[in-house]
């Protein structure tokens, strides 16, 4: 716990909700972020995420295990806890019947900033985010994604050392989306901590420095996303063919050349060849299809996803092979 | 463009928990201050609501006294209408809950609770300026239909004291109920269910002797009715008022004052630490 480099620490934290849960617990979860890094927590829905999200920023309490953020006890510390942190939720948690502008204004204020200072920094907001003209608008009348705009400037009236991120950019449009990013990078730069959370592949990929994938309450793989991607298997090489008669007849020249088990998407026609050397196997592949008569439309050679560790890792087998 | 940095100790009161006592109550007052002017902000974004809330009363005294009062009469003598008055007093405060009730499952629902609880505020403050905005709106609906009374003939006819005293009741009464409306407000989980408690205002209204005399009841509804926590206050004001309507002699009705007293506290007592509980505890 006196980890002076971590910002957010977990130790064993269980959390088990009576009667039928609406959420899902947490079953033994570890946690350890740098200070100044970006954690993207991803998992499926029910997995934990928003509980563990709940239970660092104190609106939960844990049945067991330790946790501290920035230093200071979940437990035993909440004040100073919720003085260190800022927590952008998995819904806009704005006054909806306010304009914009008196949200921040507002927050500012139980921020302790003075009236004044208050309203400087509500207008400056509101321009970084692009919502000056709307600023003196019902949030009522927002629309989704100008409205998570609000809610995560509300979270930065004061810069907090640790932001917690539920699921930001669920629901927003592309440009949109792209805001946020840009916002969370903006926010690392300046050197606060970040734990995220996202069903997004592409989020985490992109955000964060390191991930943690999470299962049924309990972290299941931790890393940087290369190593996640390097830890669960090699190269591969995706093969989209014209039809399924093609896909069929390949099967078996395919499964001959592969150092694991194929994956297909019946419906693209496309299959997946785990193999152990890249180029090599890329020309066995080949010319073995080309001895068998079958011409495929696109053959590429490309690492795994984190979608496919993910899958690998979440026990979803919807695209193994089904014999 | 620097701006995400903003030093969170930028304000005149330096945040920490080391603090003293004192300094501690004076940023929860601040604290209930900034909640207070957000409810009230609401007003001024939404009027009709709040009008409508204070001008629905005044629709209901004149449904009863002017369509319902000559066919009802007062046991012991008496203008129906003077009767009627300090009931729709304790109903208007009755009224009140379904104001708190829906502020509070609204903002528990959006989040903006959450969002509340997440910062270092005060969690009293959040409570205390629902409170004071509450109360606020309850005084102003109390004023309306004090004026209305007048204006259609209703008067105290004992000192000025005494009618402060019948306010000061009625407040009291709001006091408690807003700690109803706020433990069912967190309890109930979204407006849906609240819209379905609000529906029992009624009954709870009308099993009291806010309407109608408790003695015109078949016995053991009547009595339910004077035991009523809204027929204390009814009584009582009615009493303080020197309106018309004290008549019955059983034990509540004599001392409605002092059961108009006991009830808000018990009240109080109950839903106060329940509501607190509620909110630490939030889960959803």
């Amino acid at each position: 716990m006196e980890d002076e480099k971590s910002a957010i620490t977990a130790q064993d934290v269980r959390k088990s909700y009576s009667g039928a849960p609406r959420e899902a617990g947490l079953n033994g979860f570890d946690l350890r972020v740098a200070a100044g890094s970006v954690c993207g927590l991803l998992g499926p829905n029910g997995a934990g995420k928003t509980t563990a999200i709940r239970i660092l920023s104190t609106l939960l309490e844990m049945d067991g295990g330790r946790a501290s953020v920035a230093g200071f006890d979940v437990r035993t510390q909440g004040r100073r806890v919720r003085e260190s942190i800022g927590l952008v939720g998995q819904y806009a948690a704005v006054d909806e019947i306010l304009t914009g502008r008196q949200n921040l204004v507002m927050f500012g204020r139980l921020n302790r900033l003075p009236a004044p200072a208050a309203r400087r920094r509500a207008d400056e907001l509101l321009e970084r985010f692009d919502l000056t003209g709307a600023g003196t608008r019902p949030v009522g009348g927002y629309s989704g994604g100008m409205r998570r705009k609000l809610d995560l400037a509300a979270s930065l009236v004061v810069s907090p050392p640790v932001l917690f991120v539920d699921e930001p950019t669920t629901g927003l449009d592309p440009a949109a989306r792209q805001e946020v990013w840009t916002a969370v990078r903006e926010l690392v730069d300046a050197g606060t901590t970040v734990l995220l959370t996202t069903q997004y592949l592409e989020e985490a990929d992109r955000l964060a420095d390191r991930v943690c994938m999470l299962t049924a309450g309990r972290v299941v793989a931790e890393g940087t996303p290369e190593e996640l991607k390097s830890a669960v298997e090699g190269d591969r090489i995706e093969i989209v063919f014209s039809g399924p008669a093609d896909t069929q007849a390949a099967l078996p020249v395919l499964a001959r050349a592969a150092s694991g088990e194929l994956s297909v998407e019946t419906a693209a026609h496309r299959v997946g060849v785990p193999v152990a050397e890249r180029t090599r196997a890329l020309v066995r592949v080949a010319t073995a299809l080309n001895e068998a008569g079958i011409e495929p439309e696109d053959i590429t050679l490309r690492r795994p996803t984190l979608d496919e560790v993910f899958l690998r890792l979440t026990g979803d087998d919807r695209t193994e092979v089904r014999a | 463009m620097n701006a995400a940095v903003q030093p969170r100790s930028a304000g005149s009161l330096p945040a920490g928990s080391g603090d003293s006592p004192p300094l501690r109550f004076a940023r929860a007052l601040a604290d209930a201050w900034t909640i207070t002017l957000r409810d009230l902000a609401h007003w001024t974004r939404r009027p009709g609501t709040v009008v409508v809330g204070w001008v629905f009363p005044v629709m209901i005294v004149l449904i009863f006294g002017g369509l319902f009062g000559g066919a009802i009469s007062v046991p012991g003598g008496g203008d129906y209408f003077e009767f009627l008055m300090p009931g729709m007093f304790t109903m208007t405060m009755l009224f009140g809950l379904e104001t708190t009730m829906m502020a509070v499952t609204t903002d528990a629902s959006r989040g903006v609770t959450d969002r509340f609880r997440s910062l270092p505020m005060s969690s009293s403050a959040v409570v205390l300026g629902r409170c004071a905005a509450d109360m606020l709106n309850s005084v102003v609906g109390l004023a309306v239909m004090m004026v209305t009374g007048l204006l259609l003939d209703w008067s105290w006819h004992g000192g000025a004291g005494a009618a402060a005293a019948a306010v000061g009741l009625l407040l009291l009464l709001r006091f408690a109920l807003l700690w109803i409306g706020i433990f069912i407000g967190l309890a109930s989980g979204g407006p849906e269910t609240v819209s379905a408690v609000q529906i029992l205002v009624w009954p709870a209204g009308f099993l009291s002797n806010i309407f109608v005399d408790a003695g015109t009841m078949p016995a053991w509804l009547g009595a339910i009715a004077e035991w009523n926590p809204l027929s204390a206050t009814a009584s009582a004001t009615r009493e303080l008022f020197a309106n018309p309507g004290m008549g019955a002699d059983s034990w509540v009705e004599q001392n409605a004052v002092l059961m108009a007293v006991v009830w808000p506290v018990l009240i109080t007592a109950v839903f106060l630490p329940l509501s607190a509980r509620t909110f630490r505890r939030l889960k959803a």
